[in-house]
């Protein structure tokens, strides 16, 4: 077997498909007309007024209010998830209930739900006149459980399949020197999965940074309290703030780069969903 | 790697732990789901149908509902075929092909994963909008492409751009070149070897890639609001309707709409844990 991951040398007789020059150069057509050039827009426009127009949009206080906030909120719920999508990559993989294979297939559903719903869902149980009485709508707490909801999936999918290649034997011979099962956890089980777990969190963190759907009917954007980054942007494109908007989405956009920059020079991408 | 729990473990080792903590982490884990997936969906299943199927009937077939609901399966028409056919390509391309330029191509590949749909919309506009930089070219040749179809099916294509490639490439990596060194050997042209070997190969993994494809172009939300300038019955699409809604104070047709797209995204969980057991199957 080649050792995964190392560049293998283009192999001499292997099929043209796509390595005719024309094929290359129309995959490259296509994802620069989808991606780079709408991007490097966005780069262009931001400093057009200079980098110190740049500078002044991006301390302008609602917009510093708004991306602290972003950062603050995805910080405490990629926490918050990747203690809850280990228990629960743990109780897939290690527990035995009725409805397992159905819990699986549950993990998902936030990838799946379009996020406009997931708003409307939060706010149908957690809304006002909500059948337990709690309204969280336009508050920041309502933020954290738009978050929470929409990056459930990435620790949860990133731990499990780590976690069914774990060998056993090490937490047997563990226990049979004595440890107790948080003692095995702690020591054997959590350093084997940290990669994963960070892996999972740094992903959470890159889709929390950016939602915008699930936020939008359920936080009520008031600029300084619950007006999220995405948000910010949103509402300067309504208001024809082109430099505003642009200069906050460099920030967001940074920020997503440098997540999937460093999760790919770390070689740990684990984008591919639920496999 | 399939992330299907799979087997039982051996009771051995399930039986160590004592039965107080298994539980109590069951618990938690089963818990946190509740309230946070399950709890929700299954209040918005009922404040829909409460007072039966007749409100819903009348709110899901308002002109504008229908008229939104097209819309959205035109743009999964288009976009989805896009990419699946260059998911393909740039999953062969990536995998298979040494070049400068392809770990660019691999970001670039993955970076609708990672941004902000604002960004994606705001993006476009500064492109093809009346002040963008195609803005003027545009309309002296009176094509419009912000605030219509065009605009939208950009900006679809842009955030599910991924799914087909990063389902597909793990899929070639495990099959190796050898059998298509083979076919090639035996004198079948690059499209001969494709057809018949290559592609039968990957086949539930695009097809998976597809499910994950059509799930986002349909749900997709920020991008499409700003590109699309949200006009009642023209550029209005299913999202975007359940947002008009919601905002006009109708429950009735904000959860209707809602159900309807919640009923499309459990298909697609449907379907993911279909074909997650056929390619285990397969493979």
């Amino acid at each position: 077997m080649t050792p995964r991951r190392r560049p293998r040398p283009s192999i001499p007789g292997a099929p043209r498909i796509g390595a005719a020059g024309i094929g290359r150069g129309l995959i490259t057509l296509y994802l620069s007309i989808i991606v780079l050039l709408p991007l490097a827009a966005v780069v262009a426009r931001s400093t057009d007024g200079g980098l110190g127009a740049f500078w002044n949009e991006v301390s302008a206080p609602e917009a510093v209010a708004a991306i602290r906030l972003t950062v603050v909120l995805s910080v405490i719920v990629v926490a918050i998830n990747a203690f809850f999508g280990t228990v629960v990559a743990w109780i897939l993989v290690r527990d035995e209930f009725p409805g397992r294979r159905f819990v699986n297939a549950v993990i998902d559903l936030p990838f799946a739900l379009p996020t406009i719903v997931a708003g409307v869902v939060l706010l149908a149980l957690y809304g006002k006149g909500g059948p337990v009485g709690i309204d969280v709508s336009f508050t920041r707490a309502s933020i954290v459980l738009a978050l929470l909801f929409v990056t459930l999936p990435f620790v949860v999918r990133s731990v499990q399949p780590v976690l069914i290649e774990l060998d056993q034997s090490m937490e047997e011979a563990a226990a049979s020197l004595g440890a107790g099962p948080f003692t095995v956890f702690r020591r054997i089980v959590l350093p084997n999965l940290a990669p994963a777990i960070i892996s999972g969190a740094a992903l959470a963190f890159a889709r929390a940074i950016g939602e915008f759907g699930s936020v939008v009917l359920i936080s009520g954007n008031t600029p300084f309290k619950t007006e999220v980054g995405p948000v910010y942007v949103f509402s300067q494109i309504e208001n024809d703030n082109v430099p505003a908007a642009a200069a906050v989405s460099i920030v967001l956009l940074a920020a997503a780069l440098v997540v999937v920059g460093l999760l790919n020079l770390l070689g740990r991408r684990r984008f591919s969903y639920a496999r | 790697m399939p992330a299907d729990a799979g087997p039982a473990p051996p009771a051995s080792t399930a039986d160590r732990s004592p039965r107080a903590a298994r539980l109590g982490v069951r618990i938690i884990g089963l818990g946190y789901l509740a309230l946070l997936l399950l709890a929700p969906l299954a209040m918005i299943f009922y404040r829909t149908f409460e007072h039966g199927l007749g409100p819903v009937w009348t709110a899901v077939t308002q002109p504008n509902a229908i008229h939104a609901f097209w819309l959205s399966i035109e743009l999964v028409a288009i976009t989805v075929p896009l990419n699946t056919v260059f998911g393909v390509a740039i999953a062969i391309t990536l995998e298979r092909h040494r070049f400068r330029g392809r770990a660019a191509l691999g970001l670039l590949l993955d970076l609708p994963f990672a941004i902000s749909p604002v960004v994606v919309g705001l993006a476009l506009l500064l492109v093809y909008g009346t002040n963008g930089w195609f803005g003027t070219w545009l309309t002296d040749h009176g094509i419009t492409v912000i605030f219509s179809i065009p605009g939208m099916v950009l900006a679809t294509a842009f955030v599910s751009l991924p799914f087909v490639a990063r389902e597909t490439i793990p899929v070639l990596r495990e099959l190796g070149t050898s059998p298509e060194q083979a076919a090639s050997t035996l004198g079948a042209t690059g499209w001969q070897t494709f057809w018949r070997i290559t592609l039968p190969a990957i086949r539930w993994a695009v097809v998976y890639g597809v499910v994950l494809t059509t799930a986002r172009a349909l749900g997709e939300f920020g991008a499409v609001s700003i590109v699309s300038g949200r006009i009642e019955g023209v550029t209005q699409t299913l999202p975007l309707y359940v947002q008009d809604r919601f905002e006009n104070f109708d429950t009735t047709g904000t959860y209707a709409a809602a159900v309807v797209l919640a009923l499309l995204a459990l298909a697609t969980l449907v379907l993911m844990n279909v074909l997650t057991r056929r390619t285990r199957r397969a493979g």
